[in-house]
């Protein structure tokens, strides 16, 4: 059987590689691609939508129903995740751990034990990882700021260099995931809760579509954002632009939560307990 | 770009790619996973495709690797086969 697949995946791959014999040489100015959709979308983006990165405005403007479904498709895949991983059923774990604060002695207490229940002094600790690392926690209260920071700055500043609403969303993400990491998942679900993850993504999608609504609505074609102009209070073009920067806030809203809502029901297992 | 510089990425590409796959620690694939992700995304660099290599930085090389390490603490360490 393995030797079949070997074989399978051998003659795929050979098949691929001699179908990329037919495909124009990289960066050939006479490939189709470069002859007839490049030049438009180089001369004409800055004229259009007055965006520098002809990047951004292809993915955002002129291709916007991609970027649309991508960021749907993001959705759908934390969406299947909840559904498939998350229980809500509370099954008591055999023993917890409890750390007191002043001392730093470590009580386990069994099932049936009397649970301390004064907050300032106790806090409960993972049964994996048991260290109360001083290090690790200042850092990470002195990185994660400069690192939402930096994500905004990428969503905000897509117009102009590389970025935009996915890189800016999955690094804000991620630094809520680092908070996750360097102390826990409960404190971290406190700080920003599931349903709250859950709204967050359905808002980044629905002001994707509600933009394209709207535009649709003002009287021109779904996704138009220069019809938002009299809206805006600006030009045709500067409403473009700035139906850009819309629709990229809608972005990284989705896939910062979506990338949060993931990692809550992958590392705890549906849980929301004991994360990583 | 230099092309030396090209091919020694290339290679790396293609040894952690199947590393990634041989390799029966899952936490191991999973960091290597990480690592060809990374080498991808200087390819990307170098080619001249800022915006893909920015893109496969922040969500190959750094959040898909929380989850699969997140996904094989929660499973298990060892693959079957």
């Amino acid at each position: 059987m393995k030797t079949v697949a070997i074989l399978t995946v051998c003659l795929c791959g050979s098949l691929f590689l001699f179908c990329t014999m037919e495909f124009p040489n990289w960066g050939d100015p006479a490939a189709p691609a470069s002859m007839h959709l490049s030049p438009y979308f180089i001369q004409n983006a800055e004229k259009d939508a007055a965006v520098p990165n002809i990047v951004t405005a292809v993915l955002a403007d002129y291709r916007g129903y991609d970027t649309m479904f991508e960021t749907a498709v993001i959705f759908a895949a934390g969406l299947a995740c909840f559904f498939l991983l998350r229980t809500f059923t509370r099954k008591r774990r055999n023993e917890r751990l409890f750390r007191h604060i002043p001392t730093g002695i470590v009580l386990n207490i069994k099932a049936g034990g009397k649970i301390p229940d004064d907050p300032s002094k106790f806090e409960r600790i993972d049964s994996h990882w048991t260290p109360n690392d001083l290090i690790i926690k200042t850092t990470c209260r002195l990185i994660i700021p400069s690192i939402q920071l930096f994500a905004l700055y990428v969503i905000a500043h897509g117009h102009h260099s590389p970025g935009g609403g996915f890189q800016g969303g999955v690094i804000l993400g991620a630094s809520f995931i680092l908070l996750a990491i360097s102390t826990d998942l409960r404190s971290t679900v406190r700080r920003l809760s599931e349903r709250t993850s859950a709204i967050m993504a359905s808002a980044g999608v629905l002001i994707y579509a509600g933009t394209g609504l709207l535009c649709l609505l003002l009287g021109s074609v779904f996704l138009d954002y220069g019809a938002l102009a009299p809206v805006l209070r600006s030009g045709s073009v500067m409403a473009r632009s700035h139906g850009i920067l819309i629709v990229e806030i809608g972005v990284g809203l989705a896939v910062m939560a979506v990338m949060i809502w993931l990692y809550y029901n992958i590392s705890s297992a549906g849980k929301h307990d004991e994360g990583l | 770009m230099v092309w030396q510089l090209d091919i020694i990425i290339l290679t790396l590409v293609i040894i952690s790619g199947i590393a990634a796959i041989t390799i029966k620690d899952l936490l191991g694939a999973s960091v290597l996973f990480g690592a060809y992700s990374f080498l991808m995304c200087l390819l990307w660099a170098i080619m001249g495709a800022v915006d893909v290599a920015f893109t496969e930085a922040s969500v190959g090389a750094g959040v898909s690797t929380v989850l699969f390490v997140a996904a094989v603490f929660q499973t298990t360490r060892r693959s079957k086969d």
